[in-house]
């Protein structure tokens, strides 16, 4: 497909039907234990979303022009999780030195994101999928927004259940799951929307 | 020649400390191929390779590694032995390779390989390490072969691609879908926690 639409479709097919979290269980860890606040989850989930447009991005070029030109495919996990941590550790620093508020917001939050299993899959989904670099940047920003969605409807709803009487085997993780068992059936009722290879 | 340690050392991740149900390590990168036994199988050996020389490999070089960069150290062993992994499987078993896609690469940023490396390897030496880290692969495969076990055989009546419940058998197929997994994870931690709160409490009552 090489419609000028197509890098539109992926960016909704990445936050609907093809949702990373939902769908591809990636990002599981941190999704697990930091949705018990909404503040807390808006801030991961800002942060995931910048991070990983901008990688996907950047271990597209590097990928096009460093690995395939060389011929160093099997290198391609090295390069992406380097890229992926010296880019987050950059703009850390950067945040730190520039703006005080955000770095309080959203510091502590980014030595987290390098071992963020959804990171590294999106940039892997796009090497398989051979994406485009305008269609790789609408899926790592679909992708990040489709985990911030997750993430904050779950801690929504977790915020709610504190209320709630859960039996004691189910309270923590085992609940959480649950309802990321039904969410995710609630996210199959746009499959069929869009479509993509 | 087994000490006392290395037995203990072994049996506490299968169990009272098992990452996957205690911890809810991990398990990104795995829930995702628990829809048919065969891939799971392959997937968890892939764990446990990276899991045991990674450890061993990260226990061996720990006194050079400097306190400031270990996370990229330890980053860089892991992703070396995954790739160990992903030539090995392209090479010998291509259908499964490409059925797994991303999700071999993903072992890179399992928690569990970092947590062990982190929480033992860098403290222990080479041998106990290793098998610190056989055992916290062996208790975390067990977890996802029981849920890939359930989740084909309700899924579609077969194990390891042999058709083995009969016509009669409907196939659930909410259960090789993605929320099966999260279902089949949740009900398996509420009926290990039931299971060991039970116990707990029986033994604080005495």
């Amino acid at each position: 497909m090489n419609s000028a639409y197509y890098p539109i479709a992926v960016f909704f097919a990445a936050i609907f039907t093809n949702n990373i979290l939902l769908t591809n269980y990636l990002g599981m860890c941190s999704f697990l234990s930091v949705s018990r606040e909404l503040k807390t989850s808006v801030g991961l989930g800002i942060a995931v979303t910048f991070v990983m447009a901008s990688t996907t991005v950047l271990n597209w070029l590097a990928y096009t022009y460093i690995l395939i030109p060389f011929g160093l495919f099997y290198l391609r996990y090295i390069v992406f999780i380097i890229i992926i941590a010296a880019f987050v550790q950059l703009v850390e620093m950067i945040i730190e030195r520039t703006s005080e508020g955000l770095y309080a917001a959203l510091g502590i939050f980014l030595p987290l994101i390098t071992v963020n299993c959804a990171i590294l899959g999106v940039s892997l989904f796009m090497v398989i999928r051979d994406y485009s670099l305008l269609t790789s940047f609408f899926f790592g920003l679909g992708s990040g927004l489709g985990w911030f969605l997750a993430i904050l409807a779950m801690a929504g709803i977790r915020q709610k259940l504190v209320k709630a009487k859960v039996p004691a085997g189910l309270e923590g993780a085992g609940i959480t799951l649950i309802i990321a068992g039904i969410m995710a059936l609630a996210f199959m009722g746009f499959s069929g929307m869009i479509t993509i290879s | 020649m087994i000490s006392k340690r290395m037995k203990k050392t072994f049996l506490t991740p299968l169990g009272k400390e098992n990452p996957v149900f205690v911890q809810i390590l991990g398990i990104c990168s795995t829930l995702a191929v628990t829809n048919k036994l065969e891939n799971t199988v392959v997937m968890t050996l892939g764990v446990l390779f990276t899991t045991m020389f990674s450890s061993f490999t990260l226990s061996l070089i720990r006194k050079f590694i400097p306190s400031r960069i270990r996370m990229i150290v330890e980053t860089m062993v892991i992703a070396t032995f995954v790739i160990i992994v992903d030539i090995v499987l392209k090479a010998y078993i291509p259908d499964v390779w490409k059925q797994l896609g991303p999700y071999v690469g993903l072992i890179i940023t399992n928690c569990i390989i970092m947590g062990r490396a982190e929480a033992f390897a860098l403290n222990n030496t080479p041998g106990l390490s290793l098998i610190d880290g056989l055992a916290s692969g062996i208790g975390y495969s067990y977890v996802l072969l029981i849920i890939a076990f359930f989740r084909e055989l309700l899924g579609t009546g077969t194990l390891w691609g042999v058709q083995i419940l009969g016509d009669w058998w409907v196939n659930w197929s909410i259960m090789i879908m993605p929320p099966g997994a999260f279902f089949m994870l949740a009900i398996f931690i509420w009926i290990v926690k039931e299971t060991f709160m039970t116990e707990k409490k029986e033994a604080s009552n005495e």
